[in-house]
């Protein structure tokens, strides 16, 4: 085992696609720089997008505006079902509709420090340029944005910035917005410029000659393995948070797309970056299946504590005032219960692992509204949180606006993915990677209210510039058909693996793995991490994998409806990524954004940033499994955003 | 609590289903119906039967793919989806049906899995506002009022999910098919395509095979997101006044 | 760059109403409201019958005669029953094709039965039978006064009286009045959500529409076979 973590350091990678010159003008350089494709060329172009969440949805139907053919792939029964639904916040745009000193070029200042200054300067650059001709589009959909009195755009500040810029549809902006995306979409599947294949998961990545060339796919109600093939693949399949079983994304949410082409050649950046978000509701028991955010907003009236004393059960309310701890409050004076995501969650972890934590299992802290409810009165906290209160009751059992609610941080979002260059194409030619299925655009932490613009900017905007690109320099690709070696063997070993997992026939099912691997995550590679605990855990993760192939049970056949196989295939990659996922932790010897390195503070126990050494994106690539792989470095170099010590006490 | 459930099964669309008997042992209230769900079948895995199959996904109550209908009630007892049903709802020694939506536009696939793709053919046949990406005008260049975007947003809230067809005994897709012509049509960027949408979406909703409303109201009371059935009335008007315009053109 | 999806050709109005669900829902809707018009006339001249035979008679002769001299003897009568004809056809046609529409559209039911909606909804259906029955042996009873014994053309006073001096004759008419007012109180108020007349803050101006007027006419229709069994009307 332990000639993974020797892993060896390869060539260094540069972004060869991000123009020289004033950050501000980049995009429009690489625009013009770009090669197009005559219109009516575009029609014998195939395009396969995997995924229909923000980032997939809008790219389809763009790219069929344009005239390509376009194949399409979800998982789900519809596209419109897609995770992108339920973020809830709002999604940023530099608008400065409110005159309150927003600008551009302050929107890709706050992200890149947002992202401790791990992130590419020029990406988010071209991200907050983009972010103003989202809401655009989105109005024109019909997204029904919160609006004042005289029929403009409402927005508020989100996140602990200090501009006004997030624009929202009350709880459900990821809805609408999503909503918006499936429509114009769906508009294309009317005209025959998409193609939809719902309840199709791509298995594996066809690649000839070096470029993605297609995929291989399971029909998840026949069970029929298919091949797809094309010009380019797009993939906007969405983030890996479900590596810890328990997170907030949906249930079927998986890695199974990226790991595919980590493995066929796609470089994997920053595994290691996880977001934690502060404000989800605990668990309640071994049943518990996944988590639900609750808007971070709480924050802004609601105060954090736990008990002062260890293993203290009284009920809050029999707690006096002296007994209690309201630790956000004592060690950020100046800031308080409003402390970004990162430090909120590792406060609660700490002081739950002092056994302070409250609950079932001692794992949550209150967040206590008494104080709020007594100073703006129960009505107007009804009106500012009547609707998260209301979801709190129908999820506990307990109300709010007696008892204090109970929270607990859970993994959210993953800033890591496949590494893309500025045009959001991956090592492999010929495969993009849009949305959070990429690494590009949020460092170390993304900021709220940003993975949406993300999303939409990806798929509205940038990949229909640059997929030209690559088209146009590609234009007379040889017909690759099912029967090409490379096709015919994607297809055998997807065709293997699946009955291999059905063969075994052992006696523990997919989920236990499942749960197993996401509880050595969670405590190894979650809020705060050691040299110590990643070995831990890179120890185990391969006595996992082979216990998995020697012990899992997979009920009935492949070529039938069969969810206990999906989630089994999943599983297969999440014990593979998690382990990448450990090493590139393990590697990082520095804490930023959301990787916290216990070794790495600052003497008041802040996480401490080493530039020198790790001002660069980590690019993994594949070498086999269980293999160590290969290391290479993107420098990266800030002309704009000087790097500070983030510091919020 | 100890619960019995009976549960619809049914391999796939070709082969007859039937309810049957599974005690369920130490289940917690603090459970969704889901989790209910998950423990039973980890059991049936490990004793060789297969497992029950059952859409779910963001189990948030957002996605709209859960679709159960328990004890004769779209999402069961609670005005919410079945994610977010917890099994404090029942008590203990309950006797529990869980059957899938029942409607000829929305085969079974297998168990209490569903086929829900003529909702998206609805939409496809002019759920939409045909705005293609760069087309758009300054977000602001057209003001909406406060009522008529607050009307969009309550229809636009719509998952998807079809509890409204589960619930209508005519098995109908008014509420569903109401909720996005009356999104789109109370705004200013649908009146382009007001009349045209409301009548390809209406045509194509009685081409799935839905049946007709007889405005009993079952929809509305099933609809997690609280659709109101004024919205189907809302529809009828535009449904008519489309009418009328398309024949004066 | 296949940017305009929608077909250019659109059937013809007429064609998108029969072949639609709302469609039929509106002929439905309007063929109702036409026949409710109509029920509140007849019923405010049933009514005179409690004048007495003469004022009753005079009304009947009346109604052979409205229009005078521009329509002949009989004329507007005869367009009424057309009217009447083609909206009780067309409003049970739509109603059977929806009914088979709707069977059709859960082949399947639910093993978990509960009881689903209100009862006036419930009873559209049968309801709607009921009625159409009633009209039948209506017509026989009082207009072409076959299934009538003791009748006599050009008494209606004297005919009415008869009918309901049999029991059977009271028993039909109070049940299928019952069933009238049951229909009307669903009816008038999903007539007016078909033609979209419905709105959350009008909705309970409606609703107390409906029931307005389905009591008004029940008791209204009710009142004469009560009469002649009390007396009242002899």
């Amino acid at each position: 085992m332990d000639h993974y973590t020797d892993y060896a350091t390869g060539a260094p990678l540069a972004d060869t696609k991000a123009p020289e010159g004033p950050i501000a003008e980049r995009w429009d350089t690489r625009r013009f720089a770009a090669k197009l494709v005559n219109p009516a060329n575009r029609r014998k172009h195939t395009v396969i997008v995997v995924g229909t969440g923000l980032a997939g949805g809008s790219a389809g139907a763009t790219l069929a505006e344009q005239g390509y053919h376009v194949q399409q792939f979800c998982y789900q029964d519809s596209p419109r079902r897609a995770h992108s639904i339920a973020a809830q916040g709002g999604i940023n745009a530099a608008k400065n509709y409110r005159n309150d000193g927003d600008s551009i070029h302050r929107l890709f200042y706050d992200t890149v420090k947002g992202g401790d200054f791990r992130s590419r300067e020029s990406n988010v650059h071209r991200l907050a340029q983009i972010s103003v001709e989202i809401i655009d589009q989105c109005v024109a959909q019909g997204v029904p944005f919160a609006r004042e009195y005289g029929g403009l755009l409402d927005t508020r500040s989100f996140g602990g910035v200090q501009v006004s810029r997030t624009f929202y549809a009350r709880g459900q902006t990821g809805q609408q917005l999503l909503l918006g995306a499936y429509q114009a979409l769906s508009r294309q599947i009317a005209a025959g410029n998409v193609e939809m294949h719902p309840r199709t998961e791509m298995l594996d990545l066809v690649v000839v000659g070096g470029r993605a060339r297609g995929i291989v796919a399971r029909d998840l109600i026949t069970g029929e393995i298919t091949t797809h093939l094309a010009d380019a693949v797009v993939l906007a399949s969405g983030g890996y948070g479900n590596v810890f079983y328990l997170s907030t994304n949906a249930m079927n949410s998986n890695a199974t797309a990226v790991w595919r082409a980590h493995r066929r050649g796609a470089w994997f950046a920053n595994p290691c970056f996880t977001q934690i978000h502060p404000t989800c509701i605990p668990r309640t028991g071994d049943h518990q299946s996944k988590l639900t955010l609750m808007s971070e907003s709480l924050r802004n009236d609601g105060r954090i504590w736990v008990p002062r004393t260890k293993g203290d059960t009284r009920a809050p309310g029999d707690i006096p005032e002296a007994e209690r701890d309201y630790y956000l409050e004592r060690i950020y004076p100046s800031f308080g219960n409003l402390v970004p995501r990162d430090i909120a969650s590792r406060a609660a972890k700490n002081v739950c692992d002092e056994g302070r934590g409250v609950g079932p299992g001692g794992q949550g802290v209150y967040l206590d509204f008494a104080d709020a409810i007594a100073r703006m009165g129960r009505k107007a906290v009804e009106q500012k949180y009547g609707n998260l209160f209301e979801m709190y009751q129908r999820i506990t059992a307990e109300d709010p606006y007696e008892v204090p609610m109970r929270i607990y941080p859970a993994v959210h979002y993953t800033m890591g993915g496949l590494w893309v260059d500025y045009d959001l194409q991956t090592t492999i030619p010929g495969l993009f990677a849009i949305g959070e299925a990429n690494f590009s655009d949020h460092g170390a932490n993304r900021l709220g209210a940003s993975a949406l613009m993300q999303g939409l900017a990806d798929g509205y905007f940038v990949l229909p510039a640059t997929i030209n690109d690559y088209l146009a320099r590609n234009p007379g690709h040889d017909t690759v058909d099912a029967a090409h070696p490379a096709v015919a063997g994607a297809v055998a070993e997807t065709k293997e693996r699946l009955h291999r997992l059905i063969s075994v026939d052992g006696d523990r099912t997919a989920d236990s793995f499942h749960r197993e691997i996401g509880e050595l995550m969670w405590e190894y590679c979650g809020m705060a991490r050691t040299e110590e605990g990643l070995r831990k855990a890179l120890d185990r993760i391969p006595q996992i994998r082979e216990e998995f192939w020697r012990r899992i049970k997979v009920p009935g056949t492949e070529a039938e409806f069969n969810q206990s196989l999906e989630r089994a295939n999943r599983v297969v990659d999440y014990l593979e990524l998690a382990e990448l996922m450990c090493l590139d932790a393990l590697h990082r010897a520095e804490s930023c954004g959301g990787h916290f390195r216990e070794e790495s503070q600052t003497p008041d126990g802040e996480a401490a940033r080493r530039d020198e050494e790790f001002s660069y994106a980590a690019a993994w690539e594949f070498t086999g499994t269980g293999d160590a792989p290969v290391l290479h470095k993107e420098d990266l170099v800030f002309e704009y955003v000087h790097p500070t010590q983030r510091s919020y006490a | 609590m100890r619960l019995t459930l009976r549960v619809w099964r049914q391999k796939n669309d070709r082969s007859p289903g039937a309810m049957k008997e599974y005690p369920v042992d130490g289940v917690s209230p603090d459970m969704s119906f889901l989790e209910m769900l998950d423990t039973l079948n980890e059991r049936l895995t490990l004793e060789g039967e297969e497992p029950i199959a059952f859409d779910h996904d963001c189990r948030e109550g957002i996605c709209g793919a859960c679709s159960l209908v328990i004890n004769g009630d779209a999402h069961g007892p609670e005005r919410t989806t079945a994610c977010q049903l917890h099994m404090r709802s029942f008590r203990d020694g309950d006797t529990v049906d869980v059957e899938p939506w029942r409607a000829a536009a929305f085969p079974v696939v297998r168990d209490l899995v569903v086929d829900r793709s003529a909702f998206d053919r609805i939409i496809q046949a002019g759920g939409y506002v045909s705005v293609p990406t760069g087309a758009a005008p300054e977000a602001h260049a057209t003001p909406v009022p406060k009522a008529a975007a607050d009307a969009a947003f309550e229809h636009a809230e719509c998952i998807g999910c079809g509890a409204c067809v589960a619930a209508c005994p005519n098995g109908s897709a008014m509420l569903f098919t109401s909720a996005k012509v009356n999104h789109l049509n109370v705004l200013p960027q649908g009146a382009p395509e007001r009349e045209t949408r409301v009548l390809d979406m209406v045509a194509q909703m009685d081409a799935e095979g839905f049946g007709g409303c007889t405005l009993t109201g079952e929809c509305a009371t099933a609809c997690p997101k609280g659709i109101p059935l004024t919205s189907i009335t809302s529809m009828n008007k535009e449904w008519l006044r489309a009418n009328r315009k398309v024949s004066r053109d | 760059m296949a940017l305009a999806t929608r077909p250019d050709r659109r059937p013809t109005v007429v064609r998108t109403v029969w072949d639609s669900t709302i469609g039929k829902k509106t002929i439905m809707a309007v063929s109702g409201l036409l026949m409710l018009t109509y029920l509140a006339v007849h019923m405010f001249g049933n009514l005179k019958i409690f004048f007495g035979p003469g004022t009753f008679n005079g009304y009947a002769h009346w109604l052979r005669t409205l229009g005078e001299p521009f329509l002949h003897y009989e004329w507007a009568l005869w367009i009424i029953r057309v009217g009447l004809v083609v909206c009780v056809v067309a409003h049970a046609v739509c109603a059977y094709q929806l009914s088979r529409l709707d069977r059709r559209a859960r082949p399947v039911g639910y093993v978990h039965r509960r009881p689903r909606a209100s009862y006036a909804t419930r009873t559209m259906r049968w309801g709607g039978v009921i009625l159409g029955l009633f009209i039948v042996w209506h017509l026989l009873d009082l207009t072409t006064l076959t299934v009538n014994r003791n009748a006599e053309p050009g008494h209606p006073y004297q005919n009415v009286v008869a009918t309901f001096h049999t029991w059977y004759g009271d028993v039909i008419y109070i049940v299928a009045m019952l069933a009238l007012g049951l229909h009307i109180r669903h009816g008038f108020w999903s007539a007016a959500q078909t033609l979209g007349a419905g709105s959350r803050t009008r909705d309970r101006v409606l609703k107390s529409t409906a029931n307005g007027l389905a009591l008004v006419l029940t008791a209204g229709f009710i009142a004469v076979p009560v009469g002649v069994m009390t007396g009242v009307v002899s």
